[in-house]
């Protein structure tokens, strides 16, 4: 093979990786991005109503409720402006109490609760995930500007 | 005492690597023999010094000597002797003296390979080796420096992280360290390169073991951490894309094509600017990994504690160092390469598609970690990248290499023709097609096509495999003997295709279910019974907690009682989950205590993980092929007849 | 294979930038919008007198740090030595807030690491972090005699913090 033809078969080889690999992105960056929204944002309608997002925030103290025989609870999650009640079904992780910051994954049902499929919380005790620092300080801003 | 002497030694650990950056490379453009005699003995001494300071460290920690800041933050009286010892390394400061001693233990080996590489750039290559420890010492002694004491001392310490009370984390730092860290040895040796004779097949011949035992080393590294988050996060879950993961896996995908460049370039002497670049950038990914994991700018559950100063040297240094490579590359670029192939079912092909493959892979992950960050730096929001989007990026990416791996193994260099390689193939792809629908028929559920189409490229691989080794020791003679390269290159292959076969089989079947249970209940799940026969109180050196019993019977027998805890440490008053796990070859049986809901009532977490060990013993088998391949006597043999300029 | 120097020095250049931008956006840089407001009203017990209730009019009326800490907390034991020291210069009253924490535990603590503070709070249940936007431990909030909050600090103290940001804060109006 000429150095020419190789060349242009590098190009080529090139070009087809890189096209099929931007294809993928762009098709799984399309499906997977996951946004972050805290209560207050919720509140003002900016999350998406059929697609799922993540809400964080501090568990509110006295607000988690068991739901009787199963491993279903209710919770609210409070950006100190806004509160927004949670439910979820399944194991909660250990780090998970009244007054931790946590994210849940999930989406809102037509009734306003927010349905989580995950629950996290960071294993660090000493400071919450920025996302959710972010959204109380952002939450705080907004009632400060009024 | 002993702690100050640890200290002191660091210090001069630190002057030592000063003289190292400079001395030799003064000597190497000088052509002064002397100058360059220098970095051996400085590169011993400074291994030296730093393992001191590591013994001191060590010492104050098996001491309970809680005067130190970090030993009073991390270590606890009552915590076993062998934690004690592990969490040396349990936070950002001491585990950044381990980097430093790793680096240093590599530098030391470099110094004791006996090759035939010429004085200059060996001094070369030591020198640039010093000026990464110089870097790092600095870091460690002025932002991080965990011989700090804090008087007066404090009764008892703070306990280490109980994530971090574990074997598996024993273990795990110092082997991916080791990974991490090694590649600054191809590294260095491609800079060494571009300033000296430039590179050629002799290069890419010493090169070779390096990145090997480095890649080896760097694959235990990062299975280990994936074993470790399966039964110590009390999930079952194996592998998160987590950005601390992703940092990790970076460098190892990178690494993976460099090891496949170097023997190109090896061979043929071919890629070699793209060689050079692969060993630069995966290096870099190392680095770039260490600032993501210390600078607190990506979240994640393994991140340390974090600190912006650090994460503003860290990225200085990167700049210097990789900017720099960078520049010397760009000045020193290798010439474009000569005629590679003379068709294109050559070896060179299948080499350089696994190249591009391995790139566009490291890329995605690349924008994956990074793509939140650019986010938020546009002011767009906050927002994460889940592992669907890794997932689906992923999977498709590794299906043309292992389709590849089939054929590139049997290829020859420079000339072959397809229609020979499809005549090797024809039996292994029938087997392997046999087998898959074997599987195919034993499988059940939606997932059975997908399951089947991954195994079949697993099968392929490694029935390819076994036939070119079959070949290959069958025209073996006394005087061409198989070679260790060859050997390990299919170990290594056949290691990939079982780490495919145990995610494809783990991710489509698992069986998760969350139960709330008292003690005396039964559940059904999967094709089991799972009973919650007790519950009882423990303690432990530095904990106190619970301990379930659980049977589980398949046909009215019992094929596992689970001892699964959940455990309150004391100093940190921390919960941790201890999951119960029953392992097979053929499946994991999982279970794992949520919380105490009310007076009798648990969370119960289930969990059948079927071929979950297959991923991690493919890894292994990876590791040893790549050390088995190292291994191989011609990267040691004394060659004097075969000068760096000259062509093989 | 031909590789183009530009592109890969292109890449790290753009790598480098992302970074550092990522690194300006500290985490822990929250500015607090009780920044200027006056504190928030509370009652909480003392520490070492758990039936004394101490109110924020009890407080107030000369410059202090208000320090929210626990003893599960490791960032705390960081600043602890610190907060010692500037204890004995005497220049600032320091105000203790146990945040969360089991009351036996914080005297063990204070008992072992030695109790810097003029009075400590018990905020069991964490309401007073609460009203005061606290995100985690530790946490340092100055206050103005008049009981504004001129300052907070995220995260353990640091000598630079306690000197260019907290008490030169209290130097002009003194």
């Amino acid at each position: 093979m000429s150095p020419r033809k190789k060349k242009m078969l590098t190009l080529a080889l090139a070009v087809a990786g890189l096209a099929i690999a931007t294809a993928l992105i762009l098709t799984a960056f399309e499906k997977n991005l996951m946004y972050f929204y805290s209560p207050s944002e919720i509140a003002m309608g900016d999350a998406p109503e059929n697609r799922p997002f993540r809400i964080g925030g501090m568990v509110v103290k006295g607000s988690v409720i068991r739901e009787k025989d199963t491993l279903g609870v209710w919770f609210n999650l409070t950006d100190y402006t806004n509160e927004r009640m949670v439910y979820y079904k399944g194991i909660l992780p250990d780090l998970f109490r009244e007054g931790q910051g946590i994210v849940a994954k999930g989406g809102l049902n037509e009734t306003g609760l927010f349905v989580a499929t995950e629950v996290l919380a960071k294993h660090d005790e000493n400071y919450m995930p920025p996302e959710v620092a972010d959204a109380l300080k952002k939450s705080q801003k907004y009632q400060n500007s009024k | 005492m002993i702690v100050e002497l640890g200290h002191f030694s660091t210090v001069l650990a630190l002057i030592c690597s000063a003289m190292l950056s400079i001395i030799p490379l003064i000597g190497a453009q000088t052509n002064n023999a002397h100058l360059m005699d220098i970095a051996k003995s400085a590169a011993r001494a400074q291994f030296l010094l730093v393992f001191l300071g590591f013994l001191a460290l060590t010492w104050a920690f098996v001491t309970n000597d809680f005067s130190l800041t970090y030993v009073a933050s991390n270590s606890n009286s009552s915590l076993p002797l062998g934690f004690r010892i592990s969490a040396v390394w349990g936070a950002h400061e001491g585990s950044l003296l381990l980097w430093v001693l790793i680096l240093s233990i590599w530098m030391a080996a470099f110094t004791c390979s006996n090759n035939d590489m010429p004085p200059k750039f060996k001094a070369r290559v030591l020198a640039i080796l010093g000026i990464i420890s110089f870097g790092f010492l600095i870091f460690m002694l002025f932002t991080s420096n965990p011989f700090l004491r804090n008087l007066p001392s404090p009764a008892n310490g703070l306990d280490l992280n109980p994530l971090l009370q574990d074997l598996g984390l024993i273990i795990h730092p110092p082997l991916l360290y080791a990974g991490y860290v090694g590649f600054s040895v191809p590294f260095a040796l491609a800079i060494a390169a571009l300033l000296g004779d430039g590179v050629n097949p002799a290069w890419a011949r010493w090169a070779r073991p390096w990145v090997l035992v480095a890649w080896s080393f760097l694959t235990i590294g990062i299975s280990l951490g994936s074993w470790w988050a399966y039964y110590e996060l009390g999930w079952g879950g194996w592998w998160f894309w987590d950005p601390v993961e992703n940092a990790s896996f970076m460098p190892w995908l990178l690494g993976t094509a460099l090891v496949h460049s170097l023997a190109a370039t090896e061979k043929r002497n071919i890629f070699k600017s793209w060689t050079i670049l692969l060993a630069i950038a995966t290096f870099g990914l190392s680095l770039i990994g260490t600032f993501l994991v210390r600078s607190g700018i990506l979240t994640s559950v393994h991140a340390f504690a974090t600190d912006p100063t650090r994460g503003v040297f860290i990225l200085a240094f990167l700049t210097i160092v990789i900017g720099g490579a960078l520049a010397v590359f760009a000045a020193k670029k290798p010439q474009s390469d000569p005629l590679a192939s003379d068709s294109l079912a050559a070896r060179e092909t299948f080499l350089l598609t696994n190249s591009i493959v391995l790139s566009v892979a490291t890329g995605t992950v690349l924008l994956g970690t990074l793509y939140p960050l650019l986010i938020d730096a546009l002011g767009r929001g906050k927002m994460s990248v889940g592992a669907p989007y890794f997932n689906s990026v992923f999977i498709p990416l590794m299906i043309p290499l292992l389709m590849l791996i089939g054929f590139g193994q049997t290829a020859h260099w420079r000339r072959d023709s397809f229609r020979r390689l499809f005549s090797i193939a024809k039996y292994p792809a029938a087997c392997a097609i046999t087998l898959a629908i074997g599987a195919w028929a034993m499988l059940e559920g939606t997932g059975a096509i997908q399951a089947a189409s991954a195994l079949l490229m697993a099968f392929w691989v490694i029935v390819t495999t076994l036939k070119n080794l079959y070949l290959q020791f069958s025209n073996a003679t006394k005087i061409s003997p198989v070679r260790r390269a060859l050997l390990g290159q299919s170990v290594a292959h056949i290691g990939f295709a079982v780490t495919v076969i145990g995610v494809t089989l783990v991710s489509i079947y698992s069986v998760e279910k969350h139960v709330r249970m008292s003690p005396g209940e039964s559940i059904e799940f999967s094709n089991y019974q799972a009973t919650f026969d007790s519950i009882k109180k423990i303690t432990g050196p530095n904990y106190s907690g619970v301990e379930a019993t659980f049977n589980v019977t398949q046909d009215e027998k019992v094929i596992a009682v689970l001892f699964p805890q959940k455990r309150n440490y004391n100093a940190g008053s921390q919960t941790m989950t201890e999951a119960g796990i029953s392992a097979g070859i053929t499946k994991d049986i999982y279970i794992a205590l949520g919380e105490k809901i009310d007076t009798e009532d648990w969370g119960v977490r289930l969990n059948i993980k079927p071929f979950v060990r297959w991923i991690w013993f493919g890894a292994f088998l990876m590791a040893a092929g790549g050390m088995i391949a190292a291994s191989d006597l011609r990267f040691k043999r004394l060659n004097k007849n075969r000068r760096p300029s000259a062509q093989t | 294979m031909k590789a183009q120097p530009i592109i890969p020095i292109a890449i790290f250049i753009l790598l480098v930038a992302l970074f550092g931008i990522g690194l300006t956006k500290d985490p822990r840089l929250i500015p607090s919008p009780l920044i200027g407001e006056p504190l928030p009203e509370f009652e909480l017990s003392l520490l070492h007198h758990p039936d004394d209730i101490v109110e924020k009019h009890d407080l107030i009326g000369e410059y202090m740090l208000l320090n929210v800490w626990a003893s599960w907390c490791v960032a705390c034991a960081e600043e602890h030595s610190l907060i010692i020291d500037l204890a004995k210069q005497k220049i600032i009253k320091i105000v203790g807030i146990n945040y969360k924490d089991k009351s036996s535990d914080a005297l063990r603590w204070l008992e072992e690491k030695g109790d810097p503070y003029d009075s400590t709070l018990v905020d069991f249940d964490g309401e007073l972090g609460m009203d005061l936007g606290v995100y985690g431990v530790p946490e340092t909030f100055l206050i103005d005699p008049k009981g504004q909050v001129l300052y907070k600090h995220v995260g353990p103290l640091t000598l630079e913090v306690i000197e260019n940001n907290l008490l030169t804060l209290t130097r002009p109006e003194q």
